[in-house]
């Protein structure tokens, strides 16, 4: 048990959850009070002393489920399952009294994939946990092919088992059902709801398919190599530039916590950064409780002011995530700063400020600046030059010196002339300028990128390919 | 020393009987912050029951609950305790003229000039008490120091008198909104639970259980609607105890199948931001154009 558990610890880290020695062993003082054979009990007694951040709980179910998976009550040896799910479909023909007969006669293998869909389509109705997993288990055995050791990804089963059962058709047809069932008045919103009940089943039988497939693969490998295949990088870890989409939306979500976070932390070190001068009233009126001795000085607040931003954005393919995402986060945060303006760029420029006035959701702000912002010049591939020669005939007028320019963009472009020299202008007028990249360190002045060149002109380029470091940068800035 | 709780299940139950339905995860984290006797930090969105988590345990436990609220600029004159100023002014100035100087000293520094606070009351009380620090992450990085001994070793120093150890280990609930980031060691020293907004059937049943009179139907109806809104994207998802105001609200006005039209008209009880509201009814009525 202490080696299995100190494995799993040791994957935990390794995943990039901070897990201390002395959560090591309150983890092991815990579990010594829960029942070994409660499976559940025995995660949530792991994840009570282990896992301290919310954000880092689908990390922790994973390798929780890689390492454990093997021993939980639901795992059974697929052959006993295949009577059981005999058994389902003998008792399912019998309810419908169809008295066919087809599936009845033979063995598992009789069943037809339609036979399957069909017994699929009847649980996803009745909401059958137990038949579901049953069916999960199945059709991964049927449709994904696994073979021991072959060396492919857990996603690539998962694909052959989903394709093979057709599951967006499969909403499709049960909302149909339901209609017949109920009878067709079915008014708009229960519709809905419906549709919304269906999607979450679909979802968790998914989800079945998915712990399956895991299941026989750390069965098939072992734990030990799972784990690293599996291993996803926390959310504030992923980089923007390579994200997938249920990362994408995966980092949406943590960026309005994150907001409120950063927020608070700014505001009370706007507070408490450092002492304003002697507030005499305050000190005077405090000094009656000590009989008239001004034992405590009380001080006035100081008020620092907050700086203007302007946010000079590419958008082209490559980056246009990251420039969503500080957008994004910049917006969310705008009481920070005295004034926020954003302009986005490819080889055109435009501004956007007005986008994000007025309206409290930025997504939709953001979903604007994608479809209606005029940034094509010629031929829509990035041309910083350009972009930047027209933005300094155009807004340079308004950068004063309480300005803070922040400009977005991996530099790559496209052997275009750099025009550095507006960077260069804008940093004699404003009060600080800043490079933000989301490219690796590495990757900086290789092939088209340039942004040496204007790193030299700025008080500082920096690497920004994740949430914790666009954090990190944002909490220097305010 | 004896626990409170022999099982997980029993933490369930006892809690079911106080009117709070706790998930496996809830209940089960309950029941080893008892036998490991650690305090429990208490996260997740507004609304989802944290405080009452507290509550209920002490409801069920009959013990008595001391609550500590925390904000910004609470210090340990709030949270643990302070000197009676006022009276051991009146101490010296009553006799000023027969006692030594040793003899004042030691007497204005005792038990009886002593103010407890919160905290110094919760592990200084003879009777079972369940200790509720609330929102403990409005408190500056500096302050959570202050709870650092208290949580470990369930004792308060106080310089003049000497140490003060708890007589019975009480338990112990930290909430916190996640405003902030809170400080390693005070995790370290805390079991950790996430409450997020409960399951479907959840739900269900803690409307049932805490709006009476409401019918079935109409639960399954408000938990759906609420499921499906909270799918959205939106600023400020609906919390339990908002779903609870507008079940209430359903049964205040007679309703007792939600159609569209109504739930748009009640939706501000529900969501607190215009965009928000605004969004809602636009997909839960999208159908009907």
């Amino acid at each position: 048990m202490i080696d299995l558990l100190s494995g799993f610890v040791q994957e935990l880290r390794n995943a990039g959850l901070p897990v201390s020695l002395t959560e090591n062993l309150d983890a092991m003082e815990a579990v010594r009070h829960i029942p070994l054979e409660d499976r559940d009990a025995f995660k949530y007694a792991l994840g009570a002393t282990m896992v301290k951040n919310s954000a880092h709980w689908r990390s922790f179910e994973t390798v929780f489920e890689v390492y454990f998976s093997l021993r939980g009550p639901e795992y059974k040896i697929v052959e006993g399952s295949e009577d059981e799910l005999e058994q389902m479909w003998r008792e399912m023909q019998e309810q419908m009294q169809q008295g066919e007969g087809k599936g009845s006669s033979g063995g598992m293998d009789s069943l037809t994939p339609e036979e399957i869909a069909q017994m699929l389509m009847k649980a996803l109705m009745n909401g059958d946990q137990a038949m579901m997993r049953a069916l999960a288990k199945q059709s991964v055995q049927r449709f994904a092919g696994m073979e021991p050791g072959r060396p492919v990804g857990g996603t690539y089963y998962l694909y052959r088992t989903l394709r093979n059962l057709d599951l967006d058709n499969m909403l499709q047809k049960l909302m149909e059902a339901s209609k017949q069932e109920t009878g067709s008045d079915l008014t708009a919103l229960e519709e809905r709801l419906e549709k919304d009940e269906y999607e979450s089943r679909i979802d968790s039988f998914k989800k079945e398919i998915e712990a399956e497939i895991r299941r026989r693969l750390v069965a098939d490998r072992g734990a030990e190599a799972m784990a690293k295949t599996l291993r996803k990088p926390l959310p504030e870890d992923v980089e923007f530039m390579h994200a997938s989409r249920d990362e994408m939306q995966l980092l949406k979500k943590s960026l309005y916590p994150l907001t409120r976070k950063l927020a608070a932390r700014l505001a009370r070190k706007r507070r408490h950064g450092r002492k304003g001068p002697l507030d005499f009233r305050n000190t005077v009126r405090h000094s009656l409780s000590y009989g008239g001795i001004p034992a405590e000085p009380k001080f006035k607040q100081p008020r620092p002011s907050k700086p203007e931003l302007m946010v000079v954005a590419d958008i082209s393919g490559s980056v246009a995530a990251f420039a969503r995402f500080t957008l994004m986060l910049v917006y969310a945060m705008q009481n920070q700063f005295s004034k926020v303006r954003s302009f986005v760029f490819i080889d055109g420029i435009d501004e956007v400020t007005e986008y994000f006035k007025g309206t409290e959701d930025i997504s939709e702000a953001i979903h604007r600046v994608n479809t209606e912002a005029d940034v094509v010049w010629v031929d829509g591939h990035s041309d910083y030059g350009h972009a930047f020669e027209v933005f300094w005939d155009r807004y340079g007028k308004s950068i004063g010196p309480k300005t803070t320019v922040l400009f977005l963009g991996d530099a790559r472009n496209n052997y275009h002339a750099s025009q550095a020299w507006v960077v260069q202008e804008v940093r004699k007028k404003a009060r600080q300028v800043y490079w933000l990249n989301p490219e690796p360190k590495s990757y900086w002045n290789t092939g088209d990128s340039i942004v040496g060149e204007y790193a030299g002109h700025t008080d500082g380029a920096y690497e920004c390919r994740n949430l914790r470091q666009l954090e990190a940068f944002v909490e220097k800035l305010a | 020393m004896e626990h409170r709780f022999s099982s997980v299940q029993q933490v369930r139950d006892g809690l079911r009987n106080v009117n709070y339905l706790a998930d496996d995860g809830i209940a089960g984290v309950a029941f080893l912050a008892d036998r490991l006797a650690k305090p429990i930090l208490v996260e997740g969105p507004a609304g989802t029951g944290k405080t009452q988590l507290a509550k209920s345990v002490a409801d069920m436990l009959g013990a008595r609950l001391i609550r500590l609220q925390c904000y910004e600029g609470l210090d340990e004159s709030k949270a643990l305790y302070e000197w009676n100023y006022k009276k051991q002014l009146l101490r010296i100035q009553a006799d000023r003229n027969s006692d030594s100087w040793n003899e004042v000293h030691d007497d204005i520094f005792s038990k009886e000039f002593l103010l407890t606070r919160p905290l110094l009351e919760a592990i200084s009380a003879p009777d079972p008490v369940v200790l509720l620090i609330d929102e403990v992450d409005r408190v500056e990085v500096e302050t959570e120091a202050l709870l650092l001994e208290i949580l470990s070793e369930y004792q308060v120093s106080i310089p003049e008198l000497g140490t003060i150890t708890a007589t019975q280990i009480p338990m112990v609930f930290l909430t916190s909104n996640n405003t902030r980031e809170l400080s390693e060691a005070l995790k370290r020293r805390c079991l950790y639970l996430h409450v997020d907004y409960p399951s479907l059937e959840r739900e269900k049943e803690i409307v049932l259980a805490k709006v009476p009179d409401i019918t079935e139907h109409l639960a399954d109806q408000v938990a759906r609607i609420v499921r499906s809104i909270r799918l959205l994207d939106l600023k400020k998802s609906p919390s339990v105890s908002e779903t609870l105001d507008w079940a209430r609200t359903m049964m205040l006005l007679n309703i007792d199948s939600i159609d569209a039209q109504t739930a748009k008209e009640t939706l501000h009880v529900l969501l607190k931001y215009q965009s928000d509201i605004a969004k809602a009814s636009k997909e839960l009525s999208v159908d009907l154009v």
